[in-house]
């Protein structure tokens, strides 16, 4: 079952076309990746996805076409969108910014429950739980990022770079949490991620973009054993 | 000792309208990031429909309600068809946008009501009470006690509510609250709304005692600045308090400091300002901002 599929998406910023053709599915529970190089049109991608940019072609997700259809309308069928930059509210505590990204529920018991169970997953939030978003380390910035888009409990989680700007060892512990999150939660995933080597600790499979269109498409065992894959994004 | 508790509490008096001013230009910013400088015009104009509706028969009490739901609904208008195209660029602009609509609205008022002095009946009564040998009216003690009232219930509405917290986070980072489902534009309506309305309660009970002209806000506007800075900017408490200071003081160094007088006073505060800025550059209740890079 199919939840997410695109069919030739464009997209432009101004009279620059940034996405030629970009097409994709993520099934129901799965995780794909997108690969690329800077400026291969990862993040427009994503952007297409979740109303941010104006786009072209189709975007069914679960059945409904939601292109141009607005941010917060994406976010409230169960898109969760965790943006290249984090998107964190400085000013925010760390429990506020997880209350924001629970902003669509009702169930508050459920809210807190799946605060607690973050806190767990991610230790260095519940340290500086009270503290503002502003103050905290680019890896718990991030870890906050990822813990408020699962507390809106989306069916499909859009992850930008979550490894920008991080030591590499911050960024695998940022990535082994989402892959226990996505072990146990089941959500479907869409990666976006230059370090091909961390997006594969996630996804099934892999598409990879190079001005702002499909070049290669394929499970992770595929693209892993392709010579001009490892030579462009795996090091060596 | 008699005289001292005069100015103490004339001071206070005086104090409470800057506060009332605060709350709304802290509530706008805590609701849309911005500081609104046509917030005092925008109070000035709710007080002259509020004036023009007792003219017409109306109880005081209604023509305030009324004043204050109408204030409402054209502070979200504003906000959608005039702020929300600068919203997004240059912070000095929009600044410049809501000077120019202080002007604006100022000039709008002294137009269809001429700039003479009305009398604005008062909501309160002006008889006096001996507190400690200093005579108190009822209308002073009636503002003061508003203004408590809706401190506390800003300061509420922004810790404890969920709509509260969603105003912040749209001021803080509208994308990507967007990206968590809310809905940003009805959000930074309703918090200019909201302020308009709070602008609305402001007039009426500032207007009586200033009597209404359409520049009876400008000094206020001037004091109810410095308050927001010297109390900080995130903290309705921290206003109100700044404000009231800057009254008594305003009051004391007139009586006091012998080279200060009338004249000087207006000085009082923004030497004050100067003072506690060099130690707590953040204000005296604002949280510092601490950013990682």
């Amino acid at each position: 079952m199919t939840l997410l599929e695109l069919e030739s998406v464009t997209a432009f910023y101004g009279p620059v076309q940034v996405l030629d053709a970009v097409s994709l599915s993520v099934p129901e529970g799965g995780a794909v990746g997108i690969l690329g190089a800077n400026g291969a049109g990862k993040t427009t991608t994503l952007r297409a996805i979740s109303g941010t940019v104006r786009a072209g072609g189709r975007i069914m997700f679960d059945g409904v076409d939601i292109r141009g259809k607005r941010p917060e309308q994406v976010a409230a069928m169960g898109v969760a969108h965790v943006p290249e930059g984090r998107g964190s509210f400085g000013a925010l505590t760390v429990r506020e910014n997880l209350r924001i990204g629970a902003y669509l529920r009702r169930d508050r018991k459920g809210v807190e429950s799946d605060i607690e169970l973050l806190l767990e997953l991610f230790p260095n939030l519940r340290d500086r739980y009270k503290a503002h978003a502003s103050s905290m380390s680019g890896g718990e910035q991030q870890m906050l990022a990822v813990a408020r888009a699962f507390m809106a409990k989306p069916r499909l989680l859009l992850l930008d770079e979550a490894s920008l700007g991080l030591a590499p060892s911050t960024a695998t512990t940022v990535y082994d949490a989402i892959a226990k999150l996505r072990r146990e939660s089941g959500i479907a995933m869409l990666v976006v991620e230059q370090n091909a080597n961390l997006a594969f600790h996630i996804v099934d499979s892999a598409t990879v973009l190079e001005t702002g269109r499909n070049v290669l498409t394929g499970t992770s065992a595929e693209l892993k054993g392709m010579d001009e894959v490892r030579r462009a994004y795996l090091g060596g | 000792m008699g005289q001292f508790i005069q100015l103490v509490i004339d001071g206070l008096s005086n104090g409470s309208i800057y506060a009332v001013l605060a709350l709304a230009i802290v509530l706008v910013n805590q609701a849309t990031g911005m500081v609104n400088f046509a917030q005092g015009g925008m109070a000035v104009l709710a007080a002259y429909l509020t004036w023009w509706m007792t003219e017409h028969g109306l109880p005081l009490l209604l023509a305030i309600l009324l004043s204050v739901l109408v204030s409402f609904v054209v502070g979200g208008l504003l906000e959608r068809f005039v702020i929300r195209r600068f919203e997004r660029g240059d912070p000095d602009t929009a600044v410049v946008v809501t000077i120019g609509l202080l002007t604006l609205i100022t000039g709008i008022c002294g137009w269809l009501w001429s700039y003479n002095n009305k009398q604005f009946p008062s909501l309160f009564s002006l008889h006096t009470v001996n507190i400690f040998g200093a005579a108190v009216s009822f209308r002073s003690i009636g503002t003061f006690l508003v203004i408590v009232a809706i401190m506390l219930a800003l300061q509420a509405l922004f810790l404890g509510t969920r709509f509260g917290l969603a105003l912040r986070a749209v001021a803080i980072n509208p994308d990507s609250a967007a990206l968590s489902g809310l809905p940003v534009g009805r959000l930074l309506m309703a918090g200019w709304g909201l302020a308009a309305a709070l602008g609305a309660v402001a007039g009426a009970l500032v207007a009586p005692q200033l009597t209404l002209t359409p520049g009876m806000m400008d000094e206020a506007l001037v004091y109810a600045l410095a308050a927001v800075i010297l109390g900080g900017l995130s903290s309705p408490i921290g206003v109100v308090l700044a404000a009231w200071m800057i009254g008594v003081l305003e009051n004391l160094a007139a009586v006091y400091v012998d080279f200060i007088g009338h004249d000087l006073s207006v000085a009082v505060p923004f030497f004050l300002i100067f003072v506690v800025l060099i130690v707590r550059p953040q204000g005296l209740f604002g949280r510092k901002a601490v950013v990682r890079v």
